[in-house]
């Protein structure tokens, strides 16, 4: 296996490093280094300038981006292992989505601190370990070659005055060695340096998790707004048609012959039309509870408290609208939280509390029952846990054995604006 | 035979819309307007001045509670116009906005499916109309399955007392439903009051309005 970087090469072959390709990467990578970042700091220049005139604040971001792409590439140097691009591709094409794109990532402006490390305090650095490590033992080798160009003498290092050719020659073994000796420091700067430039231009772990939560947004979206769907065309559909279709079985029970059998046929149509109707306004109720929508989450979590079959205590009064999102989410885990408790708790009395303070909505769901719940195991609470991940929520469950079991959900939240809200409009246009 | 209603419908299901009008029709009541949203609603009350209105809860254009919202708007601006809505949902909320609209009285909140029983929901309609207060016997149900101490401490043929009262029946009408005598109703409806700590009252609404309002606390 060959080595990834400069750390790795001597442990393998040590003996064979200073002759290998390592100190030449290395060199070539302070090199380019240099040139570079001598460039950058031009153009960091004008652009700073054109900056102030606004028109550079794109150009500036651009050419953060551009140099994060070139030392990328240039990592490739003393680094084998390729470095990934961190920016999204833009969602549209144009290049006002890109500049959006692009501004609204952190990865562009690390790129940007990085342009600005680089073209200012890197360079130089790359610069001066080059003179010490390549540049003075290359002119200690070079200094035969100096004296001979000159004829009576050279100055070494600007300090050792040489005139004659052992002298020389002595100095260039000295060069040859302090070439191959330094060669090591060499590569751990520039292995140094590249860690650096990896650390800041290659995408983090949060990065990624931005992306993967924004894309569990979506989903969380798109599965509500279906449920919405489906609940619409539940109401306007079947069950319409089930009202309008008992009463035209009501209807036409009172033109058949009383106590005849064709109007007892026709009362056990409409009675098993009736309980038709009844389950579909619950199941329509589970889908999408339209109190949530209509009253917000303390009525609907108080009609779901209606709903257990062990009693249940409840604390809800008093809380504002909150952004549909959070009603849904901490409705839907507060009735799944309600019915574990019908389900396996055991309990005989249980306890659901809600409140928000302005900034956290905190919402808990206590009972009295046997404990030991496993929220991991196909309680359907790790569905809604995801739910709550979404909206950077938290739910935990402390259940020992022997209870008490307590569900605690906290989302962080603001309180709904007023124009968002249809019930706040409409009750402020009734008074 | 009750007096002839004129009766402003709202409900933007054509089917349901056209089969209500029929069967009002069939009981000697006239539909001077039918509409399908809330705000034709309100113009429709404005320009026909009728003895009831009967309007759906979720309407156009937001498919929320623009009917409920409407048909509260109505009663604050005529008090005492008696109102019937028509609801596909069970939970006290609804029917607990619309009760406290005006003093409580003549409003009715009944389930749709309740149309299919063709005359009670036609008495209803009458009672609403006269001032009655009349509430679903689900809704009720969800109240009364509320657990609060002192329903705790009702017999189970108390608990059935209230229940009817609850939806607008009469001493003569629950007496009736559960073929006993009146004055059996009128005993179990004075135990009911004195265990709820609610004031005794003779008059049937005061007395529906006082168990709804407990069971809502």
């Amino acid at each position: 296996m060959e080595a990834r970087d400069v750390r790795q090469a001597p442990v393998r072959r040590p003996r064979r490093y200073p002759f290998g390709a390592w100190p030449w990467r290395s060199a070539a990578y302070l090199v380019t280094g240099v040139l570079g970042g001598a460039l950058a700091c031009a153009v960091l220049l004008v652009l700073l300038l054109a900056s102030l005139l606004l028109v550079g604040i794109p150009l500036l971001l651009s050419g953060g981006v551009a140099l994060g792409g070139a030392e990328r590439l240039r990592l490739r140097l003393v680094d084998r292992l390729p470095a990934a691009d961190p920016h999204r591709v833009p969602a549209v094409p144009g290049l006002g989505a890109w500049v959006r794109t692009r501004a609204g990532e952190r990865a562009t402006w690390r790129e940007l601190g990085y342009a600005l490390l680089f073209a200012t305090v890197l360079w130089p650095l790359d610069a001066l370990v080059l003179a010490l490590a390549v540049g003075a033992p290359g002119t200690l080798l070079a200094a035969p070659l100096l004296l001979a160009a000159d004829g009576h003498e050279t100055k070494l290092l600007k300090a050792v005055l040489v005139t004659s050719y052992p002298g020389a020659l002595a100095g260039a073994a000295v060069g040859a060695l302090a070439l191959v000796v330094l060669g090591r420091p060499l590569g751990l700067y520039a292995t140094g340096r590249g860690a650096l430039a990896r650390a800041l231009l290659t995408p983090r772990e949060r990065d990624g998790l931005g992306e993967v939560l924004a894309s569990r947004a979506r989903l969380v979206d798109a599965f509500e707004a279906e449920r919405r769907r489906i609940e619409r065309d539940l109401h306007d559909g079947a069950q319409h048609r089930l009202v309008a279709l008992t009463m035209t079985l009501g209807l036409a029970r009172l033109d058949a012959p009383p106590g005849s059998p064709l109007e007892e046929r026709l009362g056990q149509a409409q009675e098993e039309a009736g309980q038709v109707l009844a389950e579909l306004r619950e199941l329509i109720h589970g889908i999408h509870p339209q109190v949530l929508a209509d009253y917000g989450l303390g009525p609907a979590l108080g009609d779901a408290a209606d709903r257990t079959a062990v009693p249940v205590d409840t604390a809800l009064d008093g809380l504002p609208r909150l952004p549909a999102a959070v009603e849904s989410a901490a409705h839907f885990t507060g009735r799944e939280a309600l019915a574990n408790v019908d389900r396996h708790s055991g309990a005989s009395r249980a306890r659901l509390a809600a409140r928000h303070d302005g900034r956290v909505l905190v919402l808990t769901v206590e009972d009295d029952g046997r404990g030991g719940a496993d929220p991991a195991r196909g309680s359907g609470l790790t569905g809604l846990a995801d739910r709550l991940a979404v909206l950077d929520g938290t739910l935990t469950i402390t259940s020992p054995p022997g209870g008490p079991t307590v569900l605690r959900v906290e989302i962080p939240c603001r309180v709904r604006s007023e124009s968002s809200s249809p019930r706040t409009a409409s009750s402020s246009a009734r008074d | 035979m009750p007096r002839s209603l004129r009766v402003v419908l709202a409900e933007d299901g054509v089917l349901l819309r056209e089969g209500l009008i029929g069967l009002l029709a069939r009981f000697g009541h006239e539909v001077v307007a039918a509409v399908g949203d809330a705000e034709a609603l309100r113009a429709a009350v404005a320009a026909h001045d009728p003895d009831v209105v009967v309007t759906d809860v979720r309407m156009p254009p937001g498919f929320r509670d623009e009917g409920l919202r409407a048909a509260v708007a109505l009663r604050a601006d005529r008090p005492g116009l008696p109102v019937l809505v028509l609801s596909q949902y069970v939970q006290r909320d609804y029917a607990a906005d619309l009760l406290d609209s005006g003093d409580g009285t003549g409003v009715g909140y009944l389930l749709k499916d309740r149309v299919g029983q063709v005359a009670e929901f036609v008495d209803a309609l009458d009672r609403v109309a006269a001032g009655g207060t009349v509430v679903d016997p689900e809704v009720v149900r969800q109240l009364l399955r509320r657990r609060r101490d002192p329903l705790a401490a009702l017999t189970p043929r108390e608990r059935e007392v209230l229940g009817l009262v609850a939806e607008g029946h009469s001493n003569g009408e629950v007496a009736r439903r559960l073929v006993v005598t009146e004055a059996a109703v009128g005993k179990h409806i004075g135990n009911i009051l004195a265990k709820l700590d609610l004031p005794p009252a003779e008059d049937t609404h005061r007395r529906v309005l006082a168990v709804l309002a407990y069971l809502q606390a």
